[in-house]
């Protein structure tokens, strides 16, 4: 299952970060960020909850970059 | 400017402005040292602020943490040396704020920008209530309602016109200037803006599915699917980092000891700890890592502009290298639908041959009944025809005016001992017979589009290396197309998987860094679009199948704007390398002045923030595609 979210961050590098960031975390099987379009593309893997996931998400992002936001 | 960014520029003019001050005050000592800590403290509180955060969530070789390091280190130095000179710490945050500014100011700029290019996403829809015209959001408007469009509105949902007539400016979809002129019946695309008339129209679609709503979903999530460059400077953003830093950890320790122990003579720790902290200053790769999907993304948006949609970065990047083109014949190179384009006539007057043909064809919604009819000018009155007989595979024949008629092919006039001429032109021949006298006959064919030797010859221009037709039209007709287009190579009579296994054939044959791209009009070719490197899908307006299909969507029909795709594509590539080699080119000599000494700090932040500027400036250049 893909989502799509609205992502605030500044800097281009710190959106390829958040990236990684992303795509290490459990539950998602796959993270692309748009830092110019200001969008985060998240496929979950099977059964996941994207809620709950997301919210792991933001923490890891916010690890990476402290002011990022994500809109879920 | 937001808010963020306005507090930003408060904060740079307030300490430029201390920093200058201060430079007239008479201090010294502790109180200087206070004075410049306070500006110091404007500036870059929030850096600090940031890089401890950084250091406790582990992430040590976060920008902020090292700008922090570089900028507190030199104070360190200034304090040690005892110099009183403390103007260098604070300016080098000054300039890295600035930098920064910049950066986020431009590239909000530039998506406003390009977000504005495509401003084709109506604010409401009219609907009729009790006579009165009401304003709603186009989203609550459902299928089958009736919405009026007035002149000088956008059309906020696909559909069909129920009534009136008008011309629609349909530039912004596909950069076509001249007005698309539609009457009750047509169907009608979101995004064109009404330019005459009053339109009354029943919506086909929902605004979700609009062509609208498909068209910015598109160019906006282009970027998302990056590129072989972006990729690239992802992973070269990932070491980089990390090597300047071991190599300012490196530069500050080794050079002083082998000075030490080895060569007996004096340490200077305080000139290899500066040239250290100088390396940290240059150790952020934004300006790389920003250009350039900033380059790609104003490259889609110009691109967009002229009608051209391109689905992702990396089909940009793949459109640039392509040398073969590979062409479906019909509705690509030619309209795709039957014209006469020629009459022979003997006895009877040209016109006259023609409304006989039309008037016995009148019954009739085959293509090329059609296209007899639409030849003909004036009105057709089928009062005019009786005892209308249908021989399948032949042709018609019919009593018109009192006449016996018969309009058909060869095997029509042979089974009514008709002698016909034969006809040298290629296309499909209609024969004409009238009280079983020959009359003539007419020639119909697939009309070639204007634009499509132009087509050809731009592609050439652009270095293109093959063109190659694709058709299943039979070989005569193939050739003289081939031939008149000075196309390279014609495949004729395929069936569509006969396609697949050309281009796959054509794909083999091709040098490993070039592409191939099919052109086709996206509704049966599908298959091969897919195969072929790049799909480019023409005349898509309106056409979800071919927006589906293809890698990249020509609003227009027009076969030009391939040649202008693939020149957009190579501006931006090149846009790209430069962006990419001059901003490496320019941290590598910075980092070898900066540990040779030559280089100081003022320098490198110089050189550093001065590189993103120039390569953001670069970037936007990309949406300028007039003369591509």
């Amino acid at each position: 299952m893909k989502r799509n979210y609205k992502i605030e961050v500044d800097c281009a590098n710190c959106a390829n970060l958040m990236e990684e960031a992303t795509k290490k975390t459990a539950g998602v099987a796959n993270a692309v960020v748009n830092f110019m379009a200001q969008k985060m593309i998240v496929e979950f893997e099977d059964g996941q909850e994207p809620k709950a996931v997301m919210e792991e998400v933001l923490k890891n992002c916010r690890k990476v970059e402290s002011d990022c936001e994500i809109e879920f | 400017m937001n808010k963020k960014q306005k507090l930003m520029l408060k904060r740079i003019i307030i300490a430029s402005l201390l920093l200058i001050a201060l430079q007239f005050v008479p201090i010294t000592g502790v109180l200087q040292l206070i004075c410049f800590l306070a500006i110091y403290g404007i500036i870059g509180y929030d850096i600090l602020w940031k890089s401890w955060k950084g250091i406790r969530n582990k992430q040590v070789f976060d920008e902020n943490f090292l700008m922090a390091v570089a900028t507190i280190g030199v104070f360190a130095l200034a304090i040690y040396e005892q110099s009183g000179d403390y103007n260098e710490a604070i300016a080098v945050m000054l300039f890295y704020q600035i930098g920064e500014l910049f950066q986020s100011y431009a590239v909000g700029k530039s998506r406003r920008n390009i977000t504005a290019l495509m401003d084709i996403r109506p604010d409401y829809a009219n609907i009729e209530v009790d006579g009165q015209l009401t304003k709603v959001d186009p989203y609550d408007v459902a299928v089958g309602d009736i919405i009026v469009v007035q002149p000088g509105e956008k059309v906020p949902l696909d559909g069909i016109v129920l009534d009136g007539k008008a011309s629609l400016d349909t530039s912004a979809l596909t950069g076509e200037s001249v007005p698309r002129n539609v009457v009750v019946g047509d169907e009608i695309t979101s995004g064109c803006i009404n330019i005459n008339g009053v339109l009354k129209i029943r919506t086909t679609k929902e605004f979700d599915d609009s062509t609208v709503a498909k068209i910015l979903e598109l160019v906006e999530n282009a970027t998302s699917r990056k590129s072989k460059s972006e990729n690239f400077i992802s992973k070269f953003a990932r070491i980089y980092t990390p090597f300047v830093c071991y190599s300012a950890l490196a530069l500050a320790i080794l050079p002083p000891l082998v000075n030490q122990f080895i060569w007996q003579v004096g340490a200077n720790w305080e000139i290899w700890v500066y040239r250290a902290l100088t390396f940290l200053v240059i150790s952020c790769p934004c300006a790389l890592v920003l250009s350039v999907p900033l380059s790609f993304f104003a490259g889609i948006g110009g691109a967009s502009k002229k009608g051209i949609l391109v689905k992702g970065s990396n089909y940009l990047e793949a459109l640039s290298k392509i040398k073969y083109v590979v062409f479906d014949k019909t509705g690509t190179l030619t309209h795709g639908v039957f014209q006469v384009s020629a009459v022979h006539h003997n006895t009877l007057a040209q016109e006259k041959l023609l409304e006989y043909a039309a008037l016995a064809e009148c019954a009739s919604s085959h293509p090329i009944s059609l296209s007899l009819q639409r030849a003909h000018k004036g009105e057709i009155n089928r009062n005019r025809v009786t005892d209308i007989q249908e021989i399948s595979g032949h042709g018609i024949v019919a009593k018109v005016d009192g006449k016996y008629v018969a309009v058909g092919n060869d095997k029509l006039m042979a089974q009514l001992h008709v002698a016909y001429k034969k006809c040298h032109s290629t296309g499909t021949i209609i024969h004409i017979a009238i009280n079983n006298d020959y009359a003539g006959h007419i020639v119909i064919s697939d009309v070639i589009k204007p634009q499509s030797k132009e087509a050809i010859q731009d592609l050439k221009k652009a270095g293109i290396k093959k063109t190659v037709m694709l058709t299943g039209d039979r070989d005569s007709v193939a050739q003289e197309v081939a031939h008149e287009l000075a196309i390279d190579e014609v495949h004729s009579q395929l069936l569509p998987a006969d396609k697949v296994i050309q281009v796959e054939n054509l794909l083999t044959a091709k040098e490993k860094d070039s592409n191939l791209a099919f052109v086709g009009d996206g509704i049966n070719d599908a298959p091969v679009l897919t195969r072929a490197d790049i799909g480019i899908a023409m005349g898509a307006m309106g056409s979800d199948a071919a927006i589906e299909a293809a890698d990249v969507v020509l609003m227009d029909d027009n076969p030009r704007n391939i040649a202008k795709a693939i020149n957009i594509a190579k501006k931006c590539m090149s846009i790209v390398y430069e962006n990419i080699i001059f901003a490496i080119s320019i941290k590598a000599l910075c980092l070898l002045l900066g540990a040779v000494g030559i280089a100081n700090m003022w320098f490198a932040i110089f050189a550093d923030v001065g590189v993103m500027i120039l390569a953001v400036l670069n970037a936007i250049r990309a949406l300028n595609v007039k003369n591509c």
